[in-house]
């Protein structure tokens, strides 16, 4: 994000509140020593006076400056979204999303002949603010789109059927959220069409990522042609070997 | 999440970045599934991945009490076990392989073992599926990671972005692989300790060092020898 600087008027490292996304890498992926700050900063200014080349290791906060702040509503909602190690309270898993494709093995989410739609904001290291996900939203909800029930985004609408979200959000800044849908194959083309169309009139950037069930021999031969015909480059995959069942006890009038 | 589905680069170049990952699907398998978890990560880690993660913490992890020797003598070892001794909730627990050969032979030890639990690849469409047909196993559902779409010109270069999205999450930063490729072009750091560093700042550890080492070392001077350390 690029949220950490030096203030030349007091010669130390500040933290832009507004740029950044609470993701705590400052704090977590820094290894850590215990220096004196006074002997660091003093170390510091020889190196620079003499124009020395000031080389320690990038990973290292040599006085453990960082720590992590107790956050409030709605400023809250930027760790819940940027930290991956935040749980989710609407879905029960960390990270941004739900579990996809990555279950449907167990939970039969997209079936064939259907597509999951995942559109993914602010990634990679952009970030985004939620009024950007809300001009999506609202695009989305105006063709009829039902949004994925289970997806912490859906859970911050306040009408799921015009994709507004709640107001007191919309200038938080987040690493990156995840929009999830469903539809028939028919609609991908249009669907996409209205994603990238939006993604001209948001300031970030997107990660689309599009999925099915294969057939009985593994093969799908329905999204990737269409999605080939349509004129978009797929390389890379996320795929589900089919290796999970139902082993939970099943109790009576359970879902 | 999707963290290990938007890696920048075209297929050839995940030749050596297959990751295998498991997990339990809430309400339907997830009693019991913390130990298929921890058996998972066990099995992977007989077949030589290139790092374990249980998204809390991968094999290439911070340090809380270094001293300043440290600036000189980093370990860049992987440390696969405490990953696996770690798993005590539901997480997603993946492995990362720097070769089909070695995906395959796990692949088919954790289909032997019947863990029950989603057990997912990642890696070019293609790969995926052809280490699947390696095992005899067809694939159940397939999500595709179309081109990103950066209109207003946001990203990095390619090179960068190779090695800042290897952590899908994003806490791998785009200026620290930037000064990353400065160090080693530089000759500051060497491929492999600056790929570590890279990993010490994925906490599900997917990023992959071996893929980073080589992207890392393709900015050298072709014939260029490199120390591993």
């Amino acid at each position: 994000m690029g949220a950490i600087a030096i203030d030349p008027a007091i010669n130390r490292a500040v933290i832009d509140y507004d740029a950044c996304v609470e993701c705590g890498t400052c704090y977590r992926g820094m290894s850590q020593e215990h220096l004196n700050p006074g002997v660091v900063r003093a170390v510091r200014a020889l190196a620079k006076l003499f124009r020395f080349r000031f080389e320690p290791e990038p990973d290292v906060c040599p006085t453990a400056a960082f720590v992590m702040e107790e956050l409030e509503w709605p400023r809250i909602v930027r760790r819940v979204f940027s930290d991956p190690l935040v749980e989710h309270a609407s879905t029960g898993i960390h990270g941004r999303g739900t579990e996809e494709v990555k279950t449907n093995d167990v939970s039969n989410r997209v079936t064939v002949g259907e597509v999951g739609h995942v559109i993914e904001f602010g990634r990679p290291g952009v970030g985004v603010r939620f009024h950007h996900i809300q001009t999506m939203t609202m695009a989305l909800a105006a063709r009829g789109i039902v949004f994925e029930p289970k997806n912490p985004i859906t859970h911050l609408m306040t009408d799921t059927g015009t994709g507004t979200l709640k107001p007191d959000l919309l200038q938080e800044k987040i690493l990156s959220a995840i929009v999830e849908i469903k539809t028939t194959l028919d609609e991908v083309a249009g669907v996409l069409d209205t994603v990238f169309a939006v993604a001209n009139r948001i300031d970030t950037v997107l990660a689309v990522g599009v999925s099915t069930r294969c057939d009985n021999r593994g093969e799908d031969e329905l999204l990737a042609p269409l999605l080939t015909n349509l004129g978009y480059r797929f390389e890379r995959a996320k795929t589900n070997m089919g290796l999970g069942r139902i082993t939970n006890i099943q109790h009576k009038g359970a879902p | 999440m999707t963290n290990t589905l938007h890696r920048y680069g075209n297929a050839q170049s995940f030749d050596d970045d297959i990751i295998i990952f498991a997990i339990a699907c809430k309400g339907k398998n997830d009693e019991g599934a913390v130990e298929q978890l921890r058996a998972f990560l066990t099995i992977c880690a007989k077949h030589q991945p290139v790092s374990i993660g249980n998204s809390e913490s991968g094999s290439y992890r911070p340090t809380r009490d270094l001293t300043p020797t440290a600036h000189w003598g980093r370990n860049t070892e992987p440390n696969h076990q405490a990953v696996i001794d770690a798993v005590q909730r539901l997480r997603t627990v993946a492995a990362v392989f720097d070769t089909r050969e070695k995906a395959e032979s796990c692949l088919r030890e954790v289909i032997d073992a019947d863990l029950g639990i989603s057990i997912n690849i990642a890696t070019s469409v293609d790969g995926a599926r052809d280490v699947g047909r390696a095992c005899d196993i067809p694939r159940h559902s397939v999500e595709y990671a179309l081109s990103l779409a950066d209109p207003h010109d946001h990203l990095p270069d390619a090179q960068v972005l190779s090695l800042s999205t290897m952590c899908g999450h994003g806490m791998v930063a785009a200026n620290l692989a930037k000064k990353m490729l400065d160090m080693v072009r530089e000759g500051r750091r060497t491929p492999r300790q600056a790929a570590v560093t890279l990993a010490r700042f994925c906490p599900c550890g997917a990023f992959n060092p071996a893929r980073a080492q080589r992207l890392l070392e393709a900015q050298l001077p072709a014939g260029t020898t490199t120390l591993s350390a």
